[in-house]
C-alpha cells in the first residue's frame, strides 16, 4: 500500500541551530503514528514543515505517492493534511458551527454554507462519534470539547491526515481516554493520525507505530507492540534513566505546616480554593494531585503569601498567620521559613532578562548578607550564585550570563538552588520538572528527596501523576478547589484518575 | 533559534551611530530639497555648537537640561513606566526653586540657598508625579495619559500663580522679581579659572547633572531599591513573587522620576533666568524622552545623547541665523528626524545587524 506520508531527507536549520537533520519518515495509511522526543528534539519543527508553517531547507514531502510542495497551511489542507494545535485556534465567542466554517464559508453569503456545514457536522458526528452541540458557544465548552471542535474543523476541511500536537496536555485522564477512543475510530475509518507527544504512556496506549527523535535526528521507528517504555525513554535521551525515584520510607516528625479552612476567591468572585485543610510534617513529601486548573495554583500562591484568602488560617512552624489580611506578603512568609519554587518559572520564579546572579537572590535581596543597608554587595551575591552553580551543576557555569540563555532544566535548577539553599522549614514546589529534560528531572527529584531526608516539609504540586506517585509519601487529590481525599502513593492510577476527575467525591467525607 | 544577541559595542555604539547617520541622511535630503548645500549646513551646525567657546557653553547648557529630563524618563523606563510628564514636573519644579530663592536670596549666599533649591525642585517635581503614580498604582489609570494631562494642569497652574500670586508688583509680565545674588548659581567660568564661555549661561548645574547621573547609575544597578525597580519593570509577576509591592515601587519610581525632572529647573531658573517665568521648560521635558531612548536608559548614554541634542539646539540656532532659508522650523524638522530614527525607530537596523554578525561568526557552513 502507498504510505499516507513519506518524508525524505527533510533538513531545516534556524541560524546555527540544526533543528531537523535529514529526517526520513514513513507513515502508513490508516494508522496512528506517534512521534516522541524531548523538548527541543525537533518534533514541532518537523510537523510545522509538514503543515506549511516553515519551508524545509532540503528534502521531499510525498503525500499519497505524489511529491508535493507545501508552501502554507492552505496547501497542506488541499493535500488533506489537518492540524490540531496545542493551543486551540478557536474564536471563543463564536458557536461551534461558526468556528468550523471559519475560513471555509463557501461564498460571501453565509446561509447556504451554514446549512451545508450543519449537515456535514451531523454526518461527521455519526461517522466518528464526535458529538458536539453545533450551536454551543465555544468559550463555554470544557477544553475536551473544544479540542473536539478543532478535530471537526480539520475533518470538515477534508483532512485525511490529522496531526495532533501534544493533545492531552490540557485534558483530564478521562478526557484523554475519550480522545484516544476518537482517534481509534478515525483510524478504523481510514484516516491517518500523527500524534506528537512527550508522554510515553500515551504512545503505548494508542499508537500503532512510534518514531523517536533526538537532537534533530530520527533515531528509531518501531512497532509499538514490539517496544517498551524504558526502551523508548532510553532512545529519547540516549542513555538509561530512572523513571522511578529511589527513596527510603519517610520518617515524619512534628507538624511544620498546618492549614485550616482555607478559602480563596479569584477576581471573578468564584471560590477557587474551598475550605482546604491539611497538615504537613517535617521529613515528608505531600503531593497534591489534580488536573491543572482545579485550584492547586491558587492554593500554592496563598500559602506563599502572594494571594489573599477570604478565610482560614495557616500555621507555619507553630507561628499562626492570618492569610486574609494584606499583612501577609511573600517577604513575610519567606522570613517565617517558607520556600517557594513556583509553578511557572518564567512568569514568577525568574526574571529571564536578568543575569543569573541577580536571579540567585530574587525574593531574598533584602537579606543583609547581600549588602548592608540600601546597597547591594555584588561580590557576595556572585559568590552565592557561583556556589549554587557548582553544587547544582548548573550549566553553563557562568553567573554573568543572562538567565534566558540557560536551558529549561538549568533555569529550574537556578530556582531550586535559590529556594533550597536558604534552608526553609517548608518548601512549596510547583511543577518542578515541567519542560525539563529527563537528565535534569532525575537530579531535581534527587534533591527534593534529599531535602526531605534532611527533615524538611515539602508540599508538591504536579500535573504529572507519575511524578506525584514517585516522589510523594502521601497524596492529596484536589478537584474543583477542594481536597477530595488522601491516598498512599501506591494507589492505582485509575483510582487517582477518577478522583482527579471528581468521580469519587464521597471520599471527601 | 538564535536569540539575536549582539556584541555590546554594536548594541551601544554602532547602532546609535547608524540611527544618527540615517537621521542626518534624511535631514540632508530635506536641506537639499529647499536648495541649500547639506554639507555646508552640517559644517555650520557643528562649528556653531562646538567650534567656539560660547557655542560650547550653550551646547553644554542645553545638555544640562536634557540630562535631567532624560534621567527622569530613564528611571521610570526601568520600572516599565512611561513618564511623559517631565514637562509639567520640570515646570512645577521651577516653583520649588523659586520659592527657595525668593525666600533666601537676600539673606544668605548662593551655596546656602542651593540645597534648599535642589530640595524644593525635587520635592515639587516628585509631588507633581505623585498623583499620576497613585492613580496608576491603585486604580490602574495609565501614567501615559495622566502625566500628559498633568502637563496641562501644570501649565495652567503656573500661569495662575505667576499672574495672580507671585507676579512682580506693577508689572504686566507673568514672572517673579529677579533673584539677588543669593539666589543665583555662579557660572562655571567664574568658578573654574581659565574657562571662558562668553555670554553662555553654563553654570554649576552641569556638575549637579553629572552627579545626578552617577546617583541614578548607582541607584539602578547598585541598590536594593534599584533591583526592585528593575525586577518590577522586567516582570511584575516575578516582583510580586519576590515580595516587592507593585504599588510601592510604582509610586517611589514615579516620584524619583518626577524629582529628577523637577531639578531641570535649577539650571534654567537659578542658573540662567534668575526669576521664575512662564513656559521656561519649552519642550525640554518632551525631548528627554528621546534622550532616554537614544541613551538606552543608561546614564552614560544619556549624557552623550544630551550633548548631541544640546549640539542640535545650539548648532541649529546658528544655522537658522546663517542661512535665512533654513528657518527655525527646519531645525525642529531635523530634531524630529533624530528623535524618529534614534527613538521611535531605534531597533530598525537590529535584524540586519544580527544577520550580519551571526553570518560573520558562522562562516558559510550552512549552505544547504
Amino acid at each position: 500500500m502507498v504510505p499516507a506520508i513519506e518524508l525524505r531527507k527533510i533538513d531545516k536549520s534556524f541560524g546555527p541551530v540544526h533543528a531537523n537533520k535529514a529526517i526520513d519518515l514513513t507513515v502508513a495509511k490508516g494508522s496512528i503514528h506517534g512521534i516522541v522526543g524531548e523538548n527541543g528534539a525537533g518534533k514541532s519543527t518537523l510537523m510545522s514543515i509538514l503543515y506549511g508553517f516553515y519551508r524545509a531547507d532540503g528534502g521531499d514531502i510525498v503525500v499519497d505517492g505524489k511529491k508535493v510542495e507545501i508552501e502554507d497551511s492552505k496547501a497542506a489542507i488541499s493535500h488533506g493534511i489537518g492540524m490540531v494545535h496545542q493551543h486551540f485556534m478557536l474564536v471563543d465567542n463564536f458557536t461551534v458551527l461558526e468556528n468550523v466554517i471559519l475560513g471555509a464559508e463557501g461564498g460571501s453569503l453565509l446561509g447556504e454554507g451554514v446549512a451545508r456545514a450543519r449537515a456535514e457536522l451531523k454526518r461527521l458526528e455519526q461517522e466518528y462519534e464526535l458529538k458536539v452541540d453545533p450551536d454551543a458557544v465555544v468559550g463555554e465548552l470544557p477544553v475536551g470539547l473544544q479540542q473536539r471542535v478543532e478535530i471537526l474543523k480539520a475533518l470538515f476541511r477534508g483532512a485525511d491526515i490529522l496531526i495532533l500536537d501534544e493533545p492531552t496536555g490540557v485534558l483530564t485522564p478521562a478526557e484523554a481516554d475519550h480522545l484516544f477512543r476518537i482517534l481509534r475510530v478515525l483510524r478504523d475509518e481510514g484516516k491517518t493520525v500523527l500524534l506528537i507527544t512527550h508522554k510515553l504512556r500515551e504512545i503505548m496506549a494508542v499508537t500503532d507505530t512510534v518514531s523517536v527523535m533526538r537532537q534533530g535526528a530520527m533515531v528509531a521507528t518501531c512497532k509499538t507492540s514490539e517496544t517498551s517504555m524504558p526502551e523508548l525513554a532510553e532512545l529519547m535521551v540516549g542513555r538509561r534513566v530512572l523513571l522511578r525515584v529511589d527513596k527510603k520510607p519517610a520518617t515524619p516528625g512534628r507538624t511544620a505546616l498546618s492549614v485550616r479552612g482555607l478559602t480563596v476567591r479569584d477576581s471573578r468572585g468564584l471560590d477557587v480554593v474551598k475550605n482546604v485543610g491539611f497538615d504537613l510534617r517535617e521529613g515528608e513529601i505531600v503531593g497534591i494531585a489534580g488536573v491543572s486548573g482545579n485550584g492547586q495554583s491558587q492554593l500554592m500562591e496563598t500559602l506563599a503569601g502572594i494571594r489573599r484568602a477570604v478565610s482560614g488560617t495557616i500555621e507555619i512552624d507553630g507561628y499562626k498567620v492570618d492569610p486574609t489580611t494584606g499583612a501577609v506578603d511573600p517577604a513575610e512568609m519567606r522570613r517565617l521559613g517558607m520556600g517557594h519554587v513556583p509553578e511557572d518559572r518564567h512568569r514568577m520564579g525568574l526574571v529571564t532578562k536578568f543575569y543569573e546572579y541577580e536571579n540567585a537572590i530574587l525574593g531574598y535581596h533584602r537579606d543583609p548578607a547581600y549588602g548592608k543597608g540600601a546597597m547591594l554587595d555584588l561580590a557576595a551575591i556572585r559568590e552565592t550564585a557561583n556556589g549554587e552553580i557548582e553544587k547544582y551543576d548548573i550549566r553553563p557555569p557562568n553567573c554573568q550570563l543572562r538567565t534566558a540563555s540557560f536551558s529549561g532544566g538549568n533555569q529550574q535548577k537556578i530556582v531550586l538552588a535559590r529556594e533550597i539553599e536558604r534552608d526553609p522549614k517548608v518548601l512549596l514546589v510547583g511543577q518542578p520538572t515541567r519542560g525539563v529534560d529527563i537528565g535534569a528531572i532525575e537530579f531535581i527529584h534527587r534533591r527534593i528527596v534529599e531535602m526531605r531526608d534532611a527533615g524538611k516539609a515539602i508540599l508538591l504540586v504536579s500535573v504529572e501523576l507519575d511524578e506525584i506517585r514517585g516522589l510523594a509519601d502521601r497524596v492529596l487529590v484536589m478537584f474543583d478547589g477542594a481536597l477530595v481525599g488522601e491516598r498512599p502513593p501506591e494507589t492505582d492510577e485509575g483510582e487517582l484518575g477518577l478522583m482527579m476527575a471528581g468521580v469519587n467525591r464521597e471520599a471527601a467525607e | 533559534m538564535s536569540a539575536g544577541h549582539l556584541p555590546r559595542w554594536v548594541d551601544y555604539g554602532l547602532m546609535p551611530l547608524l540611527n544618527l547617520a540615517a537621521a542626518f541622511l534624511v535631514s540632508g535630503l530635506v536641506v537639499l530639497l529647499i536648495g541649500e548645500n547639506p554639507l555646508e549646513a552640517v559644517e555650520i551646525l557643528i562649528w556653531g555648537s562646538l567650534g567656539w567657546n560660547e557655542g560650547i557653553g550653550f551646547t553644554l547648557f542645553y545638555a544640562t537640561n536634557f540630562i535631567f529630563t532624560g534621567l527622569a524618563v530613564a528611571v521610570a523606563f526601568h520600572a516599565s513606566l512611561f513618564n511623559i510628564g517631565g514637562e509639567g514636573q520640570a515646570y512645577v519644579g521651577g516653583l520649588g526653586v523659586a520659592i527657595a530663592c525668593l525666600a533666601l536670596d537676600r539673606f544668605v549666599p548662593w551655596w546656602v540657598t542651593l540645597p534648599f533649591a535642589v530640595l524644593g525642585a525635587a520635592a515639587a517635581g516628585a509631588a507633581w508625579a505623585f498623583v499620576p503614580a497613585v492613580l496608576q498604582a491603585r486604580r490602574g489609570s495609565h501614567v501615559v495619559i495622566t502625566t500628559i494631562m498633568f502637563n496641562f494642569i501644570a501649565a495652567s497652574l503656573m500661569v495662575y500663580l505667576l499672574v495672580n500670586v507671585m507676579g512682580k508688583e506693577g508689572s504686566m509680565q507673568p514672572e517673579t522679581r529677579t533673584f539677588e545674588a543669593g539666589g543665583r548659581l555662579p557660572l562655571l567660568q567664574d568658578v573654574i579659572p581659565g574657562l571662558d564661555f562668553g555670554t553662555a549661561p553654563l553654570n554649576l548645574s552641569l556638575i549637579l547633572a553629572l552627579l545626578a547621573s552617577f546617583a541614578v547609575w548607582a541607584l539602578i544597578w547598585r541598590t536594593k531599591l534599584g533591583y526592585e525597580i528593575r525586577t518590577f519593570g522586567a516582570s511584575p509577576s516575578a516582583a510580586v513573587y519576590a515580595g516587592i509591592s507593585p504599588v510601592r515601587i510604582t509610586i517611589i519610581t514615579m516620584m524619583i522620576s518626577g524629582g529628577l525632572a523637577g531639578m531641570m529647573a535649577i539650571n534654567e531658573i537659578m542658573g540662567s533666568q534668575h526669576r521664575l517665568l512662564i513656559e521656561f521648560v519649552s519642550g525640554y521635558g518632551f525631548v528627554g524622552i528621546a534622550v532616554a531612548l537614544m541613551g538606552r536608559a543608561h546614564p552614560v548614554g544619556i549624557v552623550f545623547a544630551s550633548i548631541l541634542f544640546g549640539m542640535l539646539y545650539q548648532g541649529g540656532a546658528e544655522l537658522a541665523f546663517e542661512k535665512p532659508s533654513i528657518t527655525r522650523d527646519m531645525i525642529v524638522v531635523i530634531q524630529g528626524l533624530v528623535i524618529l530614527f534614534a527613538g521611535a525607530l531605534e531597533q530598525m537596523f537590529r535584524p540586519a545587524l544580527i544577520r550580519m554578525f551571526s553570518f560573520a561568526r558562522t562562516p558559510a557552513t550552512e549552505a544547504a
